[in-house]
């Protein structure tokens, strides 16, 4: 297989309700918001979601998606809290497993070597373990030591969004931080991976030093071409968190009336639809 | 001069005086004056710490406060996030972090209030609370002292307390709280684990502390906060927070 390209429709059509994902980027930082708003659009339900917590567990979760989250947290950044993850946690709508960010991480790289663990410090004494009754302690083989041996997340699929990439997934992230997104495609079965721009591969250097090249197309499936796809996350050095239009979710999500008129006005069309809306949404504030 | 010092000015040298003797670690501060206070630290009396932009850089120089390297400072090291899980794990790290509840023994919580299945509240999630409390020194900030964050007991368990620490074999050898800085005083921990008042900040009384306090503690016999030096309020006022940030965080 060599062209991996799709619609995001044609990418999230492969995830099936009951399924285990993970969603790359950290808290409202380059999370693949296209492929998310694509996910909404389905009728897939029950997911178990693994992520450092941004925008889009909020909005799966009011658009039923979620049974389960696995996380450490779930933030804007810069706004603390997300009403909508606060309303579907405080109804009672969809279970946790909370756990330490940095169990998340052994988690991931545990899946990603076929580990069906890997011990770690964090945990011990908090209430993580009896939180969690199946995660279990290991003494250590060497001295007194016992650690949290935590558990391979394994993943049926992994949604990421990056910079660049090349027609069959060698991906690119151009920004301050790779966040975990290489950790999740390699624990996940199938990677979905969102892009600012497909370019051939011999123009991928042009942006950015060897060192950006972080994931390879051995563990991507699909390749969609997003831009603004992370939109209203950031998407350093393409563009910055749309802190306007995150404050107008934020107000938007903490009212079910102005909710409904938020997914009306941006989530009832397609991803073109979206970015038109939003572009409209600025142009009214700044002629005001 | 003294009497122009403000709260916040003592809440930070507060702050500042937790990396005392810290060495070359990663000092790590979450809120306005934890920052400013590490930062202080290093241009006085602590200059080997390390510091970062809170995003993915060691800072020679910091950027302006609340912003991160690209918006100014000179950048000495790249620190992804993945980094840090590794950092803080190799203990070359403190932080000090904010509590939504904390009880008599350190025990900490910012992950929910009331029950998991159908949470009161939910706040932010423990973050890497237990990872930290697990791995290296931990302090608190406080900025509202009150019986709503100092608790019996806390409702979640994120940063591990005194009295949670055995049952894991060694697993926690590296298990350190250190103080907790409020906008009232200074609080310490006893040889029992438990928390006592080492300091009242100036103007505060002895009674304000006990009262917004949701357990026993008692604040007499407690020592008067530092006043910052003339050399400290120099730097806070000019350099490090000219916009006055601090009085949004502790009003005067």
């Amino acid at each position: 297989m060599s062209d991996k390209v799709v619609t995001a429709e044609e990418a999230v059509a492969s995830i099936r309700s009951g399924m285990t994902i993970g969603i790359g980027g950290w808290g409202s930082r380059r999370k693949p918001m296209a492929l998310v708003r694509a996910l909404l659009k389905t009728d897939v339900r029950d997911l178990t979601v693994v992520t450092f917590g941004g925008p889009e567990v909020g909005l799966l979760a009011q658009a039923g998606k979620i049974k389960k989250i696995v996380f450490g947290f779930v933030s804007l950044d810069s706004i603390s809290l997300d009403p909508l993850f606060s309303a579907a946690r405080q109804n009672g709508q969809i279970e946790t497993e909370e756990i330490d960010e940095g169990m998340v991480v052994a988690g991931l790289r545990a899946a990603a070597q076929r580990l069906d663990f890997l011990p770690i410090r964090a945990g011990l004494g908090s209430d993580v373990l009896p939180s969690n009754p199946h995660l279990a302690t290991i003494q250590s083989p060497y001295s007194d030591d016992v650690y949290v041996a935590m558990r391979g997340l394994t993943l049926d699929a992994a949604l990421i969004h990056v910079n660049r990439s090349d027609a069959k997934g060698n991906g690119q992230f151009l920004g301050p931080d790779p966040y975990f997104d290489d950790l999740f495609a390699m624990a996940a079965d199938r990677t979905i991976m969102s892009t600012e721009k497909i370019v051939p591969p011999e123009k991928l250097l042009d942006e950015g030093s060897f060192h950006t090249l972080f994931i390879s197309r051995m563990f991507v499936s699909a390749v969609v071409e997003a831009p603004r796809g992370a939109h209203f996350t950031t998407c350093e050095p393409d563009y910055g968190r749309d802190e306007v239009f995150q404050k107008h979710y934020v107000e938007s999500a903490r009212d079910p009336q102005k909710w409904e008129g938020f997914v009306k006005q941006f989530l009832s069309g397609s991803e073109a639809d979206y970015h038109t809306a939003v572009k409209d949404f600025h142009d009214s504030r700044s002629s005001e | 001069m003294t009497s122009e010092v403000t709260r916040a000015e003592v809440c930070i040298v507060a702050c500042a005086d937790t990396y005392r003797g810290a060495g070359e670690i990663l000092g790590h501060a979450v809120g306005i004056i934890p920052t400013i206070g590490a930062r202080l630290a290093k241009l006085t009396f602590a200059p080997d710490l390390v510091l970062s932009d809170g995003e993915a850089f060691l800072m020679h120089t910091p950027p302006p406060l609340g912003k991160t390297a690209s918006a100014g400072g000179v950048v000495e090291g790249w620190v992804p996030f993945r980094r840090i899980f590794d950092l803080l794990s190799s203990g070359r790290r403190q932080s000090m972090m904010g509590a939504s509840q904390i009880d008599q023994f350190g025990n900490q919580n910012i992950s929910l209030i009331g029950d998991r299945s159908k949470p009161k509240r939910q706040l932010i999630g423990v973050r890497g609370a237990p990872g930290n409390t697990a791995n290296h020194r931990v302090d608190y900030w406080v900025p509202q002292h009150s019986d709503r964050v100092f608790v019996e007991s806390v409702d979640v368990i994120s940063g591990v307390g005194n009295n949670h620490v055995t049952g894991f074999g060694k697993g926690l050898k590296y298990h350190s709280l250190g103080k907790i800085v409020t906008n009232l005083g200074v609080l310490g921990y006893d040889s029992t684990g438990r928390v006592f008042v080492e300091s009242v900040h100036p103007g505060v009384e002895s009674t304000e502390i006990e009262e917004n306090t949701g357990f026993a503690l008692s604040a007499s016999g407690a020592g008067l906060t530092r006043l910052p030096t003339e050399e400290e309020l120099h730097l806070i006022r000019e350099v490090l927070d000219p916009c006055g940030l601090r009085s949004t965080e502790v009003p005067q």
